[in-house]
Order: C-alpha cells, then structure tokens, then sequence
C-alpha cells in the first residue's frame, strides 16, 4: 500500500507491504540509515525516532501506522547552517558515545527530554533514559552530555 | 608539538562527527546492487541427530533462489579454531570438526542447519518456516562435571569423550603446592561460578558476501574487530579461496567486546553463497538470534584453595577449573581458561607456589570463548574473593591482609609463567581508599543502618596481562597465529599522512588516538593525519583488536613505521639544507641544523619525496612511505585497585549499587578523556555480570535467556556516576609509548569488588555468609541470608546456587 509522510522535513511516499516496520521504511526505503536496529524487541531503543514531536521506537510502528506523520530522524537533528545540535555537540564534548551504535537513538530520546524537562537532574536524565540501552559507555558520560546540553555546568571531561 | 592534539590530551573524537549526525557507515548499512537476502534455520532443540531436511517447499515459496544445506559444503573446511592446548599427559587437545551448516547432528539451540536466500529479506523469512528438519532428539550434555563423568552422552560421537583437555600449570608445582597446603597454618576453600555472559555489542552481526566474477575476487563485508584474520582464515581453511582473491572490510563496528573477534560460519556462507549465486548475499542477525551464535563469556566452575602460614603470609594456591566450551571450539576458545587464566593466578601477591588445573568441557550450548578480559576476570574474581575470604575467616583486614602479601619488587617472575616488568600496588590501593573517601566509610554505613539498609564496602585488586602477544611465546603455548600489529605510514607529497593500522577501532577512538601520536612526532596539527582501518585491501597484515591491545602494539607498530619515515625525511632534509644528517632535528614540522638557524618545513621535505629534482637519488629512493611489524617482547601488565559500596535492601535483597570508584595504573595514557570512557565501559559489563546479567540453559540445554526480556542489561538506573583515576604511572618498559592498555580493566576488576561489598553488608548485619553466586539476584541474596539465619551463622549450602557444585553454571535465572 502506498504511505505518505514527512521525514525531516520533506515529504515522502513510498509503497508498502502492510507488515513493513517504519525503522525498514526509513533505513531501506529512505536510505536513512542513521537509524539503528539493535533488538526487534523495543527494549534497546537503537531506534528511537521522533513521531509527530514524541520519541518513538520505530522497530514497534508500522510503517503504515506513520500515515501522514512528521518524522525527524538523527539525519535531521543539525541545526540549519549545518552544524550539531546542542545535544549532539555536548555527546562529543563529554565523550557520551563510543561505537556510535546506539547514539542516533539515545540523542533522539535525550533530546525529547529536554523538550519535557529542560533542566533534568541527574535522577530524570537517568529514568528517561532507561529504555535506551548502551553497552560502551556505563551511561556515565551520556548523563554529563545530557546536563551539559540543557545548560547545566559539568566536571570537564578527563578531570574528574 | 601541538598545543591540544598531542600525546596526554583529550581532544574531540573525529569519528563522533559521522556517528552523531547519522552517517556511520556499519555493515547493515551496506546494499549492494542485486543482493539477495539469507535468512538462517537454526535448531530449536541442544542435541539431535540430523536424519534429514526437507527443502523442497522451501525452494518452491516466491522468491527463494536456493536453499543451501551441509551438502553443498562438500569439499569445505570447517571453522577453524586458533589454538591448540596440550593437555598434561602431552596429548593434544580433542577438536572436533565445526561445520558451517550442521552435519548429521544438531548440538546447540541455535545450530544452523540450512539457509535459505531469497530475493528480500522476508520472503526468506518466510520460506525459512517452510523448512523441515528432521531431528530425533537426543540427551543435552549441559552439566560440565556430568559431561566428563564415565558413560556420559558424547557432545561429539567421534570424539573419546566430552573433555577437550585437561591441563596444568606449572605441572612441576604441583606436588609442592599440595604438600604447602597441606603443611599451612590456615586454608580457605572456595567453590565458585563465573556465570555465563553474552557480550552483547548494540550491532548485531552482519555478512554480506561479494563476488566479482570478471576478476575471481571475493569480498566479505562483515562486523569484525580483526578483518585480516578472519581472511586468513576463512580464506586458507574454510573456502580455499587465495588470500590475493579475497578481501575483507569491517567497516563502522558498532561494538565488539570480544565477541566480533571470531570466524563465524555466517561470514564463510554470505562468501561462499556470492560466489555460488554470482550475486551479493546479505545476511543481518537479530537479537536473539545473536543470544544463540554468538560465542558466550565465561562459565567457570572453580574450586580454590590458598594456603596461609602463621603470619598471614600466601604461602601457596591451587585452583581446579571446569570451563565450559560449548559444543565447538571456537576461534580463540582454548586459550581463554588456559594461558589467559592460569598465567594470571599469581594476580598481586608474591605467593611462592601456584598451581592451576582446567578441564575444558564440550557441552551442548553456544560455543564459549573471549568476553571483554577472557580468562583475567575469571581469574581475578577467583582471587579477589579467597583473599577476602580468607581475611573473614582469619579476623584480619582485608585491605591489610592485601598489602602485606603485595609484590613490591620488579621485575616479578611469577609462579606462573609471566614476568611483571612494572606497578606499584601499594599506591593504586592508596589511590583507591583516597578517592572513595574510604575513612567516611563507617559514619555511612551508620546513617544507611538508620534507614533500614545494610552498607557495605567491597574491594578488590587486579592484574592483566595486554598488549598480546610475543609472537615465539604464544607460538610455544600453542597459537597458531603471530600476534603482532603492523602499520604503514604513508606520506602524501604535499605533507598530508595516511596512516594504515592492522588494529580495528570499533569504539576505541583509534582514529583520534592514533593520530595524536603520529602528530606528536611530527609536530603538525592531528587534523593532516588520517588513519585507515577495517579494510584488508587498505591496511598492512594486522592481527585486529582485542586482549586491550590496540595502543601497546598497534600504536607502537605506528611509532616505529613513523620513525622510518621521520629518518628518511632527515636525510632528504639534511640534503636539502646542505647539512650533515646526524645534526638534523625535527620539532614542531620544521627540520632545522643544529646550531644553525637553517630550516625547512615537513612539507617541502615531503614534496621534495615526491618530486626529487634536488634529492640524493644515489643514497635513498624517491617517496615517503614506510611499514613497520611490532612484535611486542613482553606482555603488558596494567593492574589497579577497584572499590565498590552498597546497600543490601535486608527485606528484599536487593543490592543498589551507591558508588564505584576505580584506580588504575595503565602506564603512560594517551588519550584521558578516551581512557576513562573505556573504564567506565568495562566497570558496567562487570557490574552487570555481577549483579544482573546471566545467560541461562535449562537442563534439557533449552536456552532461556534470549532476548532484552530475559536477558538483564545494565541500564541508566541501575549505574552510579563512577569515580576513575589513572595518575599511578608505572610506565611500561619495553613498548615505545610505555603504555600498557585499558580496554578490559574495568571488565575485570569490578566483579569481585561488588560481590565482596554485598558480603561485607550482610556480615556488618549480622548474616554470616561466606559466598552468593553471581548474579547477586534478590532471589539469590534473600535465599542467602535466611539460610545464614537458618543456620544460625553456619555454611549455607543454599546461599550458593544449587547447580554450583553439581558443576553446571547455568541452570537458574
């Protein structure tokens, strides 16, 4: 079946099987593939997309369930003159990511946080965050990065 | 040098750019034009005779191409495994053949046993349901110490029985370490389980197989932490296929810990189904499909034994360990609870006498081999935890009782085989009770008693042996492989560098690391060097990533290719500068005369390579190109001192982990910023393992733990803030860089630090118990108090998880 939506800001269509997850709508159909898949299970969020403004595992939607929606994957995350976001710049400043794997979802879901919460204590950020599985980094510096991102002071990297 | 680029800085990660704004190139990321998709069928039951397969509605279903079978590996090699162990009578190791699809028998839950391509993904999906194996089902061999017992089924019929060896270190020891523990003042014993783990990188694994009929040439894209090994060997032993028709690329790897070293059959299929399909082949693991391929972690069963005299002294240790192999050897299994394990049993203490047994076991569960630390862990946790022990049963600190028994003087050769070249185990413990505030220790655990909770304070030591391997040594003790690192500087004419490493980075940072250390030679911004991995078409033979030891030997193979480059560029310098070649200096990228205020810049010497009008073409070539092969002449031995507190919930059991601290000793350190991240990595798995993570087979070898559902990982909440510190400096002695590696300490140290917390809570409240299986479940912590109360203080059999000495490490969650 042929679906429509918008995915960072352009429209797009495409046609459908109607068991086609949205994750292999974006990374196979849309060759979006900043998008990861890390469990079919949405227990690691590897996935995590924003879906008309809310984090969404896309592993768990069908594509077809997207119907008309507004999709921002981590394609879509820098600002317009091209640069990071705040959130991606402060997981590099604070080394919040190793392998890269599971941080396309873990920025999309810490961004969506702050939209929630702008000055999330380090209890919140952790709570939110705990659908989001990563195996580098111990979550230590993803929590900095997310604190430094909404404006919070953090210890510098490498001297605490 | 450069200001914040060089060596002892943290810069930025370069990579982080791709990673954060989605333009990571992982294999799953890879489609080729007209590839095929391969979906795998695997075995649903541990043990079973393969009488048949039914394909032939498989093949009918729409869009299958073929549907692939043991049978069309006729002519194949198996997986080939890396090692060879002799066992203590001098026979080799058994080695039973690993096919790439199952032959005549079915011997884990998840033995592939056919594969069906199809031209999408669910189309091979779908027929792969339409497969028919007929298994007759037999016994599961799951029980280790049953599995080598008289008239136990056989994992493999060909084999003489289940054991795959049983060996000692040193042999010569051991009838004067039974009689020092026999003749000692005390002797603790402690039987222990290192449970079983799946390493679980967030990237699945992925094949993908090309075939270039127009040049015979195969490439094999594949998540792997050593691409020129597994072309060795898939090459050489599996496909036959010459190594100058066959290349490997591990692109962006989204994780390793050990588990993407190995050869799959999955990689050796995608290869082998290109070339037979003339078109690509793409196979893409899910979760729980990887629960049942991947190689597990661990699953020691151990029973130690240390020997005391009447001062408190280590006078002797011996140990028996039955290591779960799994139903194959895979690639470096063999070596893990061996030479990675027995070698590292002196761990800190100057004990005189060492003695250490291994049976290594077939049994009817995924093959077991290197998780982040492979055989140190298990050896440190078995160590930190009799010392402890031993420090309960003797009224002693358990800090002091580790000082008093601490190596002090190096060069150590220990009991064991290796000789420590540098550390200084007294200052990391200093370190270690100074950034845990450890004197504050006693008031809070009176303001946790307050609240109803009972805090405890756990500590352990640790040393590793990295930066595998001396390549004469490890080809004595059984290798079938060199382990050195290569690397090829290449200098581009205008003074750019590419710089060709053997070493994998799949979250390491190498491409800043490596850089910092080439621009610190040179004297030129990071930013000029780029460094290439992954890819065997790219780099010089390397022998990959693993064992922490990227930076120890392919970072030294990078200083002495650079070297090479950094003397020929002199004498192209001092040619051009009319000087003497031997008062040339390199600072800052210029090349100046000493004593002179001549000078000329990095990239006119580099462009003079490249275009030698005014060059000395009757002393040296053209060009600027050089590549080195480091054979380390030593392991490197990093050690720390690691401390863990708690609060043990005494109505529930359950454990929160209040804060972990770690001090490390990693030698000289690269990248701080890169190297803490490593640590705080490595303390999560160990945490995990300790407290959450179990990988559990039933006794018919039904795999329970399969999926994020029933497999516990760390997560956000479940992880304090970690306190980490690296400034106890012993500098490696025998590497360029003097450092030693950090990627597994953390993996290693943590484990026996938690558990020994939970011990000194629940004994501080007034429960004595000796020992709790990992995980520290809540089931597992309330059983073992109430059987201590039960028991009134007395050994509690049931804090111990049943299945402990029946020798099965799996069994319950």
């Amino acid at each position: 079946m042929k679906i429509e939506m918008h995915v960072n800001g352009r429209p797009v269509s495409g046609e459908v099987e109607g068991r086609t997850l949205l994750v292999d709508f974006i990374r196979h159909d849309l060759r979006l593939t900043g998008t990861h898949v890390g469990c079919d299970t949405t227990q690691c969020g590897a996935c995590t997309i924003h879906m008309d403004g809310a984090p969404v595992k896309s592993c768990s939607v069908l594509a077809v369930e997207a119907q008309g929606a507004q999709i921002t994957t981590i394609e879509g995350m820098a600002n317009a003159d091209g640069s990071m976001s705040a959130m991606q710049q402060a997981f590099q400043d604070c080394h919040g990511l190793q392998c890269g794997y599971c941080t396309p979802g873990m920025v999309m879901a810490a961004t969506a946080l702050l939209k929630e919460t702008p000055k999330p204590s380090e209890a919140e950020i952790r709570h939110y965050l705990e659908g989001n599985i990563c195996r580098c980094t111990g979550y230590h510096n993803i929590v900095k990065a997310v604190q430094s991102a909404s404006g919070q002071d953090v210890t510098p990297v490498a001297a605490e | 040098m450069p200001k914040d680029g060089g060596i002892g800085t943290s810069p930025k990660r370069r990579e982080d750019i791709r990673f954060l704004s989605g333009t990571g190139r992982y294999t799953d990321d890879i489609n080729l034009h007209g590839q095929a998709h391969a979906v795998f069928v695997r075995s649903d039951v541990a043990h079973g005779r393969l009488n048949g397969i039914d394909t032939e509605a498989a093949a009918a279903m729409p869009g299958v191409i073929r549907v692939f079978t043991a049978r069309d590996f006729e002519g194949c090699g198996g997986v080939p495994c890396g090692w060879q162990i002799t066992s203590r009578d001098g026979s080799v190791m058994q080695e039973p053949k690993h096919p790439i699809l199952a032959e005549g028998k079915v011997r884990h839950v998840g033995d592939p046993i056919a594969v069906v391509v199809a031209e999408t993904l669910a189309q091979a999906r779908d027929a792969a349901e339409a497969v028919m194996p007929d298994i007759e089902e037999l016994p599961a061999v799951v029980d280790m110490k049953a599995a080598v017992a008289e008239g136990s089924e056989k994992v493999h019929d060909d084999l003489t029985s289940n054991l795959c060896y049983d060996w000692g270190l040193v042999e010569d020891n051991r009838e004067a370490v039974d009689r020092a523990i026999k003749d000692a003042a005390h002797v603790t014993t402690l039987e222990l389980v290192n449970n079983r783990m799946v390493a679980n990188p967030m990237e699945p694994r992925v094949a993908v197989g090309d075939y270039a009929a127009h040049s015979d040439e195969s490439t094999l894209y594949t998540t792997s932490q050593n691409p020129h090994v597994i072309r060795l060997l898939m090459g050489a032993f599996v496909l036959n296929i010459p190594e100058h028709k066959l290349r490997v690329v591990a692109p962006d790897v989204g994780g390793g810990f050990g588990t993407k070293i190995f050869h799959y059959a999955e990689e050796a299929f995608c290869t082998f189904a290109a070339r037979a399909l003339k078109r690509p082949v793409k196979w893409t693991s899910t979760r729980s499909e990887a629960f049942m391929s991947d190689a597990h972690g661990r699953d020691h069963v151990t029973k130690i034994e240390l020997a005391l005299d009447a001062e408190n002294n280590f006078t002797a240790l011996r140990t028996e360990t039955y290591a779960n192999m799994g139903a194959y050897l895979s690639t470096f299994a063999p070596s893990v609870p061996t030479w990675l394990h027995g070698t590292l049993m002196a761990g800190n203490y100057k004990t005189p006498l060492v003695y250490v047994n291994v049976k290594a076991v077939f049994t009817n569960t995924v093959p077991v081999d290197a998780y982040r630390g492979a055989g140190r862990p298990e050896a440190t946790y078995q160590l930190e935890r009799i010392v402890d022990k031993a420090a309960r049963e003797l009224g002693v600190s358990p800090i002091e009782l580790r000082r008093q028994n601490f190596i002090t003087e190096f060069p150590y050769q220990t009991p064991v085989a290796v000789e420590y070249d540098t550390g200084d185990y007294h200052a990391t413990m200093d370190k270690l009770l100074e950034i845990t505030d450890h004197a504050g220790f006693e008031a809070r655990a009176e303001e946790s008693k307050r609240n109803g909770k009972l805090r405890g304070f756990g500590i352990a030591h640790y040393i590793e042996a990295c930066g595998i391997a001396p390549s004469n040594l490890v080809g004595q003790l059984g290798a079938r492989a060199g382990l050195y690192e290569s690397a090829t500087v290449r200098v581009n004419a205008t003074g750019s560098l590419s710089v060709m490493t053997g070493s994998h980075s799949h979250g390491q940072g190498h491409e800043t690391t490596f850089a910092q250390v080439v621009a610190e030679m040179i004297g030129i911004d990071a930013d000029q060097i780029d460094i290439v991995h992954g890819d065997t078409a790219r780099t010089p033979m390397g022998m990959g990533t693993y064992g922490s030891r990227s930076i120890a030997v392919g970072g030294s193979a990078v200083v002495r290719a650079a070297e090479k480059v950094i003397n020929k560029a002199k004498k192209i310098a001092a040619h051009l500068m009319e000087a003497s070649e031997g008062d040339i200096e390199l600072k800052d990228g210029q090349f100046t005369v000493a004593g002179t205020d001549k000078s000329v810049a990095w990239g006119d010497v580099t462009l003079a390579a490249y275009v030698p009008h005014n060059y000395p073409l009757e002393e040296i070539e053209p060009g600027l190109e050089e590549t080195a092969f480091y054979d380390p002449a030593n392991f490197t031995y990093p050690s720390g001192g690691y401390g863990c507190e708690v609060e043990v919930d005494p109505e529930t059991g359950h454990v929160e982990v209040l804060g972990f601290a770690a001090a490390d000793d990693f030698g000289n350190v690269v990248n701080p910023m890169i190297v803490e991240g490593q640590v705080h990595g490595g303390l999560a798995q160990g945490i995990g393992q300790a407290l959450w993570e179990n990988c559990v087979y039933d006794a018919d070898g039904q795999l329970l733990s399969a999926s994020y559902m029933d497999y516990a990982m760390p997560r956000s909440t479940d992880l304090p803030m970690f306190k980490v510190d690296h400034s106890c400096v012993t500098p490696c002695t025998h590497n360029p860089l003097g450092v030693k590696g950090c990627g597994e300490a953390g993996a290693i140290g943590s484990p026996p630090a938690v558990v020994n917390a939970v011990l000194d809570a629940l004994n501080r409240g007034g429960h004595a118990v000796d020992h709790i299986d990992m995980p520290l479940s809540p089931a597992r912590v309330w059983a073992a108090m109430e059987a201590a109360r039960a028991n009134m203080g007395a050994a509690q059999p049931a804090a111990r998880a049943q299945e402990t000495a029946g020798g099965r490490s799996v069994g319950t969650p």
